[in-house]
């Protein structure tokens, strides 16, 4: 292998990897926290809204803004890390 | 000044807007015309992708159908949201790279073989037509309730401003006009909002009013659970339907927003792979605004209807009640004779929507002729609750007008979009890449535009004549992508090993399976079937999933039992996947 491919396939490995953890959190705040375990999350309450609910309506919506500008700050790190930032 | 004069008013200079927008970028090249030259900034990216994605159904009918459906509205929230979390992640920064014109471009490259880009066409027409009919009719419907226009002119006005921005910009004229559109629906949808929460909760931020409390200190969503109790209503924060039905549908909707082509091809139209992160995070901070609002409107006006009609003697009923009734989106009849509007579960009328007679009632309500048997008297259209929004919460006559044009704005740049891609599907997918590759420049614009007005004609046609299975089928167009596109594209970038056997497979299986379902149980055919005889329970909205699944299972295991793609193949995709050196989307 190449010293390019090699470098090539590093920050593909460490993209992956983001790719994980992100999709993670975005699988447990909507499917998990909204969904599956909405009814166990009722019990608790944020102001006026029941726990679940919140996360079903609004709190899974906040979180996916938040990851896509968490993704293009570690991407745009992992670019220049690399080398591909232009 | 009436709210006829304002509403004409607003609509004229939003149109003349658009107008001006459309001289102003008009298109040169193919280039422009496909993916607006490659050099639209992302912050405009985003907002155009945002007004783009929201159509009418957002804008007019997400906030009633959540409002009716309490929890389980949710569906729609983190489905049509969550979405571009796959697509900032997974497909939009890789598509870049590739930078071609189209999601068939990428396909029949990837996959090396004129069969894929062929059912890729043919799976982008299928979507679009099913999703760009229902919007020429929310443009009908608009004009028709707003400004007493009959619907088929209201559908014909709407197509020629369309055509308009469409055949002399193509994608520059469309961003640069559906950043103007994005300006004027969010306004539009937030002004009444801004207005209601201070009215009901003392609080002006929607999403925090929401989780408020109204007069008396209890919380609004307690007392709207309270309310929908007595009346006989599921509790509002807790859904009817089963959880692996929520779980199906919102999978659904999420694959399928980030498999629907004229999305995808918005991220085209930046300049760099950097870029197209950047504005798909700008695009679902632009969207979350209205995506947030939609469900405390929901709450707001669930919690307004409730109250001002529940129980009330028909007699000293507000203005707007019977405004709805003459229009047709509000229905009463007297069953018990008490004078009084009885609310509470059940449907009010043993079909879908009013047949009103002649005759008016004792109190001089519009009477219907297909009133049911249960006990309740009311009949609400679900759209009513954004249109009619500012009149039941007695705001000023220019924010109800702004509703129009908002409305108005929401439906024609969804419109424009779509039909994009499916000229661009004909003209560039079809034409230039497999009928006649040696088309000019200047030939293949020309086929971009006549194919633009055909498919305007058509899509005019089913507004003015909408098939009944078209607003059944258009929340199915989700689940068609999500059985499509959506594995074919995804295996394409992270499955080196994949294959044209494979991806043409899974394609193939996964769109006839879903639509098998979707005839079956939608539209009766094939034996046709009850909720009970749901395939694992599953309603035709979430089978996207199953379909999904299937599609990604089939791909897999034939792509490991035929031939690895050629060499230079598996080097396209190591070069998508490392983000420098994009530059334009280019031909070829």
């Amino acid at each position: 292998m190449s010293e390019k491919q090699k470098n090539a396939s590093a920050y593909w490995k460490e993209n992956l990897r983001y790719l994980i953890v992100l999709l993670v959190i975005w699988f447990v705040v909507s499917f998990g926290c909204g969904i599956l375990f909405r009814e166990e999350l009722d019990a608790f309450r944020l102001g006026g809204f029941k726990l679940g609910f919140w996360f079903a309506q609004q709190g899974s919506i906040y979180v996916f803004v938040i990851l896509i500008f968490v993704y293009v700050r570690l991407m745009n790190k992992l670019d220049k890390k690399y080398g591909y930032d232009e | 000044m009436s709210v006829q004069t304002w509403t004409w008013l607003l609509v004229g200079i939003t149109f003349a807007l658009y107008f001006g927008i459309a001289i102003w970028a008009r298109a040169g090249s193919t280039k422009e015309f496909y993916v607006a030259g490659g050099g639209v900034s992302p912050w405009a990216n985003g907002m155009a992708t945002a007004a783009d994605w929201m159509s009418a159904a957002s804008f007019i009918s997400m906030a009633g159908l959540i409002s009716f459906s309490g929890y389980d509205g949710s569906v729609y929230l983190m489905g049509w949201t969550g979405g571009y979390v796959l697509l900032a992640l997974l497909l939009a920064p890789y598509l870049r790279k590739f930078g071609k014109f189209t999601v068939p471009d990428f396909i029949g490259d990837r996959y090396y073989s004129n069969t894929a880009r062929t059912v890729a066409v043919i799976c982008a027409l299928i979507v679009s037509f099913t999703y760009v009919a229902g919007q020429m009719r929310g443009v009908g419907i608009v004009f028709s309730q707003f400004l007493q226009v009959d619907i088929n002119l209201g559908v014909i006005i709407g197509m020629t401003v369309v055509l308009t921005f469409a055949l002399l910009g193509g994608m520059k004229g469309i961003t640069y006009t559906q950043v103007a559109q994005y300006c004027v629906l969010i306004f539009a949808f937030m002004v009444p909002a801004f207005f209601i929460s201070m009215q009901m909760t003392g609080n002006i931020i929607p999403q925090i009013g929401m989780g408020g409390s109204v007069e008396g200190g209890e919380f609004l969503l307690d007392k709207l659970d309270k309310l929908h109790t007595e009346l006989g209503f599921h509790e509002y924060t807790s859904g009817t339907k089963s959880t692996w039905d929520v779980f199906a549908i919102t999978l659904a909707l999420m694959t399928g927003t980030a498999g629907l082509p004229h999305v995808i091809v918005r991220f085209f139209t930046v300049p760099k792979v950097k870029d197209a992160r950047k504005s798909a995070g700008f695009a679902l901070l632009l969207i979350a605004i209205l995506y947030t609002t939609a469900p405390a409107i929901a709450v707001f006006s669930r919690t307004n209807l409730i109250e001002t009609v529940s129980n009330q003697p028909y007699s000293e009923i507000p203005e707007w009640f019977k405004n709805w009734e003459d229009t047709g989106l509000i229905a009463w009849s007297d069953k018990n004779g008490d004078g009084k509007i009885q609310y509470v579960a059940g449907d009010a009328l043993s079909s879908k929507k009013p047949i009103y007679v002649e005759a008016r009632g004792a109190h001089g309500e519009r009477m219907v002729s297909n009133a049911s048997d249960a006990k309740n008297e009311l009949y609400v259209d679900k759209d009513i609750m954004v249109l009619a929004n500012p009149e039941i919460a007695n705001l000023p006559n220019w924010v109800i007008a702004l509703v129009a044009a908002g409305g108005l704005a929401a439906a024609l740049s969804t419109a424009a979009g779509l039909l994009l891609v499916i000229s661009t599907s004909i003209s560039h997918d079809l034409i230039k890449k497999q009928l006649k590759p040696n088309i000019s420049d200047k030939g293949e614009l020309t086929a971009a535009r006549i194919a633009i007005f055909v498919a305007i004609l058509i899509a005019g046609y089913f507004g003015i004549n909408p098939p009944g299975f078209v607003a059944a089928v258009v929340a199915l167009a989700f689940g068609l992508a999500a059985a499509s596109f959506f594995p074919a594209i995804i295996l394409g970038i992270f499955d080196k090993r994949m294959n044209s056997q494979g991806a043409i497979s899974g394609m193939v299986v996964g769109i006839v399976l879903m639509l098998f379902y979707m005839m079956k149980f939608k539209l009766n055919m094939f034996g046709g079937g009850t909720s009970a005889d749901w395939w694992f329970g599953t309603s035709p909205e979430g089978f996207g999933t199953i379909a999904m699944v299937v599609n990604v299972v089939i791909s897999v295991v034939v792509s490991r039992m035929t031939p690895a793609p050629p060499q230079n193949v598996q080097e396209m995709v190591e070069s998508i996947r490392i983000p420098s050196g994009a530059g334009e989307a280019h031909d070829h």
